[in-house]
């Protein structure tokens, strides 16, 4: 049975929350749950030790836990706190960088790569498997074409790379230095007030005809459609996905979880619509067509 | 300081070489490299003649290969890495780790830069790359602030490259896929940022539109000069109020920085801008030989040109120009 993963939450939620969301999430139908802070270095509610804290509550019930790294590593604070991550040994590490890279390789950890780490084609995958890669995620832009001529090629290859799949979720298109939402706010970065913490879901960005285009989340640019793939789960499966990466909402996740558990146990049928939070659906990055596209599905 | 300048065409490489630039790159005519634009770049025999005449000059020739080949493009990719060997360029610029790789051990002769677009903004990073393909250089994303590059500067183990003028990425460059998201191509995958075949321009009864597959990115009012469609330099509606909600339209000028870049090592500064006219790049390369050889006669001594700002300034979009992130404060 494919497996299902919680991806990090991308957003800036407060350590009530958080500690709230992931109390919930261990008694849900996931198999992986990926932690830590992705986005922002000044978004410090939760320390190292809490993040251990939940990997541990979250590894009693029984899910794999790994710990997630920062996108954009611009100072040596960032590097501290990435070096105190790849310094742990329980726990395996989700690179979300070459910073991250050069640390888990030199410290023998063994790793998995995030969707910002550019997987292009079946050579960057053959030297990084020999480096410790134990999985790696699809980049957000590439599509079902792509995937299957990598997994092709790593099976000719006689090579075991379990590949993930983010197939619901805003999708984390953008990272900067600049943050957005202090800009809305007219605050210089360096005082934010942390203000993201007020948009649990981002801020929506809409064309000046209300089209939705993005989500303003601190310093990083996600999508304004929620990308969707749960119809295409059959498909992945026969294609050799391993697992399909869910990306935390703040609220409603239990339903989307159980209803992708269904799916890929075969009891919904695929076409049976999620309602959820407002936001138009899409899916073009799988069929090679434009990100925000809504393709109908063809498996 | 080496001064390195865009070619998009071989009459913009002599303009180059012809007003001071150290070292030129360019790219050849297909999505190999990160300015895929209709019309540029090099074929092979072109290219030929434009490394045969910077060289002469005394000019290196660096061959940017620098978008992320997937299975379909490996035998192109490759190919590109092999062209530029036999052309006897003096370095080739990648980003992805596999055609790294494959450079490294196919031509070790041929020095090899990491592109911005290999998204390396730590020293860690530059190690990973250093080791694993032993790159000679690395440019790096237009995202640090000044005592960031102060501290990667410190314990890089190679050498550094910065951009000095021209487009401002506000992006991580290689992690943006917003022009994938609204278009079918990216840097990444096509070396496209906001294609122009996806561009369309309108004028309506409220203005001038312009648009991206169709999404408005601005809407231009009487007097309002308008630029490209750069996706993240839009006017869009947060919350409510309309504005630049990502970026302004400016360019990147780092001619205030050039005592400090230089203290710091910075072995090069690039100018961006292969989609450029020959005019263009003869007048930006002219201004910044001029502040380079001011520089060499004492870094102490070194004060901006009023002319230079003014030069650079009528060349840049919109006419404004930023320091960008190298400040902390446009953070």
């Amino acid at each position: 049975m494919m497996k299902l993963s919680l991806g990090p939450i991308l957003w800036f939620w407060s350590k009530q929350t958080v500690f709230d969301f992931y109390a919930n999430a261990a008694q849900w139908p996931v198999d992986t749950v990926y932690l830590g802070e992705t986005v922002c270095s000044r978004r410090r509610e939760l320390k190292l030790a809490d993040w251990l804290e939940i990997a541990g509550v979250l590894r009693d019930a029984g899910k794999q836990v790994v710990l997630s790294t920062q996108t954009l590593i611009e100072s040596e604070a960032d590097l501290r706190a990435l070096r105190r991550i790849c310094s742990q040994q329980e726990y395996l590490v989700e690179a979300n960088d070459q910073s991250a890279l050069q640390l888990a390789t030199q410290n023998n950890l063994p790793f998995v790569t995030g969707p910002s780490m550019n997987i292009y084609n079946s050579a960057t995958l053959k030297l990084l498997a020999k480096q410790g890669l134990k999985g790696w995620n699809l980049p957000v832009e590439l599509g079902r074409e792509t995937l299957g001529q990598l997994i092709g090629e790593l099976k000719a290859e006689g090579l075991d790379l379990p590949a993930e799949v983010f197939a619901w979720g805003f999708l984390p298109l953008a990272w900067s230095s600049r943050c957005f939402t202090a800009r809305h706010y007219n605050l210089p970065k360096d005082n934010c007030e942390f203000r993201c913490i007020q948009h649990p879901d981002g801020m929506g960005l809409r064309s000046r005809e209300s089209r939705e285009l993005f989500r303003l989340n601190g310093t990083s640019t996600l999508s304004g459609s929620r990308y969707d793939l749960m119809r295409e789960m059959p498909d992945m499966k026969k294609m050799g996905v391993s697992t399909v990466r869910l990306s935390p909402e703040h609220q409603g996740m239990n339903e989307v979880v159980r209803r992708f558990d269904q799916v890929r146990r075969g009891e919904v049928p695929v076409t049976d619509p999620l309602q959820l939070v407002e936001a138009p659906p899409c899916n073009g990055y799988w069929y090679g067509k434009p990100g925000m596209d809504l393709v109908a599905s063809q498996a | 300081m080496e001064l390195v300048c865009p070619a998009g065409s071989l009459p913009a490489l002599k303009a180059a070489v012809d007003n001071g630039a150290d070292a030129v790159y360019l790219g050849f005519k297909d999505s190999t490299n990160a300015r895929q634009f209709a019309g540029l770049n090099f074929n092979d025999k072109r290219a030929a003649e434009g490394v045969e005449y910077a060289q002469s000059k005394g000019a290196r020739v660096f061959c940017a290969i620098n978008t992320y080949p997937q299975p379909d493009g490996w035998e192109t990719w490759k190919g590109a890495v092999d062209r530029a060997a036999a052309l006897g360029v003096d370095a080739i610029i990648l980003a992805d780790m596999g055609l790294l790789e494959y450079a490294a051990n196919k031509h070790p002769q041929v020095h090899r830069h990491l592109s911005v677009q290999g998204s390396a903004t730590s020293y860690e990073a530059l190690r990973f790359y250093k080791d694993n393909f032993d790159i000679r250089r690395a440019v790096l994303p237009r995202v640090l602030s000044i005592d960031q590059v102060r501290g990667v500067a410190k314990h890089s183990p190679v050498e550094l490259e910065v951009f000095a003028f021209g487009s401002l990425c506000i992006m991580a460059e290689g992690r943006c896929y917003l022009s994938s998201y609204l278009t079918d191509e990216s840097p990444n995958t096509r070396g496209a940022c906001s294609p122009a075949k996806a561009v369309r321009w309108q004028e309506t009864p409220s203005g001038l539109e312009s648009r991206l597959n169709n999404v408005l990115i601005d809407r231009y009012g009487k007097g309002e000069s308008a630029g490209y469609p750069t996706l993240c330099k839009g006017r869009f509606e947060v919350e409510g109020s309309v504005y630049h909600a990502i970026e302004e339209p400016v360019s990147l000028n780092t001619l205030d920085l050039l005592p400090e870049l230089k203290e710091l090592g910075i072995s090069a500064v690039k100018i961006e801008g292969r989609q450029r006219s020959p005019a263009y790049i003869a007048d930006v390369a002219r201004t910044w030989r001029h502040a380079l050889d001011r520089l060499e006669t004492g870094a102490g001594t070194f004060r901006v040109d009023p002319v230079w700002s003014s030069t650079l300034a009528g060349l840049s979009e919109g006419g404004l120009t930023t320091i960008g992130a190298y400040h902390r404060k446009w953070k």
